[in-house]
């Protein structure tokens, strides 16, 4: 996958956890994916669609990094992995999309609107739209890691 | 002049989302809010209650958005509603086609107090 198509949701993931969850993350190295199990604890997984091409978008979050950033989000203390949480993942999932769309629509790739998919547990499996090589670009807060994921056809 | 008593109904599938704009405009000092978690379930809220303003989304399962507001425009009792169409959707096309539907006026997501502020002093001034 060309890096082109990968930079927009970096900038987007960047500029969503700052402006909503005041929260600074710092890019770590870009890694080929092996397997199917999720790099972190929830995960927000949207499909994209559109220009003759199709794939998948990934934002996966360790437990403690998505834990503050849903209370500086919410501005009250989450302590848990609960329904707020992953009602937040899928606002952050929406949101990093729409942004990194946008700027794909200027590069001439146009994606369709679509709705996330949440999912949690320690270890559990993502289910990409392709089997395409599999992009992880992981991040680092304060409060832990997380892990956005794209594949593109 | 807004009037800070007006009927306020948030609309979005996220309920994350729903609680960050009510926080927003409570602080801003409005009190009468009301929230719904798709078009199918707000547009009858408004048709059997008196409300002033809707903030809505656009990405929403059932009745998206730019239904709900067409539906809001084409309808006697509601076309004259102000609303505010907050979104993640940012493509240039996604916002003209809001406003030549009748939006009053639209805020790409992520956002901040003020700027949703600016927008609401923009929409009653």
């Amino acid at each position: 996958m060309d890096v082109k198509f990968i930079n927009p949701f970096i900038t987007a993931t960047l500029n969503v956890l700052k402006t909503m969850a005041a929260t600074e993350a710092k890019v770590g190295k870009l890694y080929l994916k092996s397997g199917k199990k999720s790099t972190g604890d929830v995960t927000g997984l949207i499909g994209l669609a559109g220009s003759g091409k199709k794939g998948s978008f990934a934002v996966s979050f360790k437990e403690s990094c998505i834990k503050k950033i849903v209370s500086n989000m919410l501005g009250e203390e989450v302590a848990e992995l609960n329904g707020d949480v992953l009602d937040a993942v899928g606002e952050l999932t929406n949101m990093i999309s729409g942004g990194a769309r946008a700027t794909l629509a200027e590069l001439g790739i146009d994606f369709d609107m679509a709705i996330p998919t949440i999912i949690s547990g320690t270890g559990h499996e993502l289910a990409h739209i392709t089997d395409y090589p599999i992009v992880v670009v992981p991040f680092k807060t304060e409060a832990g890691e997380f892990f956005v994921e794209a594949c593109l056809k | 002049m807004i009037d800070m008593n007006m009927k306020v109904l948030i609309v979005d599938d996220f309920a994350t989302m729903r609680k960050i704009i009510r926080g927003i405009m409570k602080k801003l000092g409005f009190a009468n809010i009301e929230e719904a978690d798709d078009g199918s379930t707000a547009l009858p809220k408004l048709k059997s209650d008196n409300f002033d303003f809707v903030i809505s989304d656009w990405n929403m399962p059932t009745m998206n958005g730019l239904e709900f507001l067409k539906a809001i425009r084409s309808d006697d009792d509601l076309k004259g509603l102000p609303f505010l169409m907050v979104t993640a959707e940012a493509k240039k096309e996604n916002i003209v086609e809001a406003v030549k539907s009748g939006a009053n006026n639209y805020i790409v997501k992520p956002f901040t107090e003020e700027i949703l502020q600016k927008k609401l002093e923009d929409i009653f001034k």
